[in-house]
């Protein structure tokens, strides 16, 4: 049912390199939206849709299927990429992102584009979403369900009080089907998250309300993986893996760098960050042009 | 009279009709509608008795979930129950659900498609002591703007169990507006009930002189105005607006142009709650006289609900008002 799992770690991390120039063309394409967080992110959703998830692209609905619930929804160049990837609609529909009539909305919106657990945008509700799928589902098939509720978060995201609230709950409810995944950038759009509005310690934080906490770096494809599985073998509990990510990630220009978090490159800004992904950061002397 | 074909409850004129809070036959319908609805949960904010969601915590505990004082992930956390096929009713009072949490409300829950209840208890002024603070009078109108949100305002107890139960039996996104004062019974567990369609529960003989379109606890007192009027040879058609949206626009037109005149009654603000709807519905089809009885764009404060009725300008003789005012303006 669910999608073939073969690919090795250097087959994924390629995939992660065509997902970043997806998020570039279809950014160039549309002139505005956010670079910084897909770019950042593009290792964590290829691990989830090419190894984590239980899903199906050619059965979209399928009952028993992981939910995969994005709460940042400006990053979502990054989920488009990699479900076009995976296989749910054509790598071609990417170019109408942003676009009047487009299905890729500039938040993602589930009534243009079904296959989406959520509609997204407005920070700080995604977490309490899945707390309730998890519930729900625990309802119906009890703790043994096989069903993995994940959650994408920004860090931030979690300057709003709606994210402590659903901590709060899913360390009460003990939802061990409920794993979040915390991309920790640093940035937000006023610049770094610990002069806006300081986070650290983070783990702490999560600790305090009864989570089991992992902190990764989420640029390291088989650490995301091992965090992952690690998080499912965990009763008792939810999970949160505090992933750190370098905003931009894949394009020297842009990474660590809070001013790329809502802007797009221009046509030279492209060209060179399709460059660098396409030669691997100039290690393929064949692919550059 | 009152309609015969309403089966309405007879002894409503009387001063010691029987009063139930408005709250009370949600909480009744609710724990009802559980059993044929298996897909119904319950979330609470800490408030499951005053809301009256214990009947039905207390008979399916399984199916309930203590959110705590959380308004904003009470709706979340119900659009996710939504989203893998179960029915939320989730209650707090009006002035924290809706009101602390409509953004939440807006993009977890409409722009995201699901069926889910809100259930705003302690909705209007007549929530008395508390004070302002609690006293939920713009509601109507955040909830009415709302793309995919139906509006519903029971006007006694028997009808919010009978609004229950329909909300059960066609699940959908909607807004349930309850009041925490008991208020006189004016229907009867035989009184018929459709959503979406409005109820003409008094009509004296003749072409009516006015219509008066009420929602909630005061159709009692629009009702007693009615009667009151008609010792005196005035008309007026008293009409319960239990389900705010969508309007049964049909009727509100069909009455308008047969009585020339409209007064709207609603515990809430006079912009955009049930007399708005009324307004803009009219301007578009027959432009009609109304006047607006409600709170003119003014907080509350402590009181007795009666007293906060009467200072505020919607009690019987502000109705009475109301209706020869506009009359006059034919």
């Amino acid at each position: 049912m669910a999608i073939k799992k073969d690919y090795s770690i250097r087959e994924l991390e390629l995939k992660a390199n065509d997902i970043r120039e997806s998020i570039i063309s279809m950014l160039l394409e549309a002139g505005s939206g956010h670079t910084a967080g897909p770019l950042g992110m593009a290792d964590v959703f290829t691990a989830l849709y090419f190894e984590l998830l239980r899903h199906d692209p050619q059965n979209p609905e399928w009952e028993e299927r992981d939910r995969l619930i994005l709460s940042n929804g400006h990053i979502c160049p990054v989920l488009y990429a990699t479900m076009a990837h995976a296989g749910y609609f054509s790598v071609d529909e990417l170019k109408t992102l942003r676009k009047f009539g487009s299905r890729l909305q500039g938040h993602p919106h589930r009534e243009f584009l079904p296959y989406l657990e959520n509609s997204s945008g407005p920070l700080g509700s995604g977490l309490s979403q899945a707390v309730g799928m998890a519930i729900a589902d625990r309802m119906d098939l009890g703790v043994a369900s096989p069903r993995s509720f994940y959650c994408l978060l920004g860090d931030g995201e979690l300057n709003e009080g709606n994210n402590w609230e659903a901590i709060m709950l899913a360390g009460k409810e003990k939802l061990s089907t409920l794993t979040a995944i915390v991309d920790r950038n640093n940035i937000q759009i006023d610049g770094y998250t610990e002069d806006v509005m300081p986070l650290d310690s983070l783990a702490e934080k999560w600790e305090a309300f009864n989570w089991h906490v992992q902190e990764i770096d989420g640029n390291n494809i088989s650490a995301v993986i091992d965090a992952v599985n690690k998080a499912k073998a965990v009763f008792e509990r939810p999970s949160v893996i505090i992933a750190h990510t370098i905003p931009g990630r894949g394009v020297r220009e842009f990474e660590r760098k809070f001013e790329w978090h809502g802007k797009t490159p221009n046509k030279e800004e492209a060209n060179s960050a399709l460059d660098q992904l396409r030669t691997l950061g100039g290690k393929i002397k064949s692919e550059s042009k | 009279m009152l309609n015969p074909e309403l089966k309405l409850n007879t002894k409503v004129f009387n001063d010691d009709v029987e009063q139930i809070p408005i709250r009370k036959g949600f909480g009744e319908g609710l724990a009802k509608a559980g059993e044929t609805n298996k897909n119904i949960v319950a979330l609470s904010a800490d408030l499951t008795e005053s809301t009256q969601m214990h009947f039905f915590r207390d008979k399916f505990p399984e199916r309930f979930v203590e959110i705590g004082v959380a308004e904003q992930n009470l709706a979340t956390v119900a659009s996710g129950m939504a989203a893998m096929g179960k029915y939320p009713f989730f209650s707090s009072y009006a002035m924290f659900s809706p009101g602390r949490n409509w953004e939440q409300i807006r993009t977890t829950l409409a722009y995201n498609d699901r069926a889910a209840v809100i259930v705003g208890s302690h909705a209007g002024i007549s929530v008395g002591p508390d004070g302002g603070t609690h006293q939920a009078i713009e509601d109507i109108a955040l909830m009415r703007v709302m793309p995919h949100m139906s509006v519903l305002s029971p006007c006694d107890a028997i009808q919010a169990r009978k609004m229950t139960l329909a909300l059960s039996e066609n699940p959908r996104l909607a807004y349930l507006r309850l009041a925490r004062e008991k208020t006189p019974i004016i229907t009867t567990d035989e009184t018929p009930f459709e959503l979406g369609k409005g109820q003409i529960l008094y009509r004296p003989d003749g072409i009516g002189h006015v219509v008066v379109f009420a929602t909630g606890g005061l159709v009692a007192h629009a009702l007693r105005a009615a009667k009151d009027l008609e010792k005196k040879g005035v008309r007026v058609i008293v009409v319960n607006i239990h389900t705010i949206k969508p309007l049964d626009t049909d009727l509100v037109i069909k009455l308008a142009t047969e009585t020339k005149a409209v007064v709207t009654v609603e515990e809430h603000q006079i912009a955009g709650g049930l007399g708005g709807a009324i307004a803009e519905t009219l301007a578009q089809s027959v432009p009609t006289p109304i006047e607006f009885v409600g709170v003119k764009d003014l907080f509350g404060q402590s009181g007795t609900p009666n007293e906060l009725i009467e200072y505020y300008g919607m009690g019987r003789d502000a109705i009475e008002t109301a209706i020869m005012k506009v009359i006059g303006r034919k």
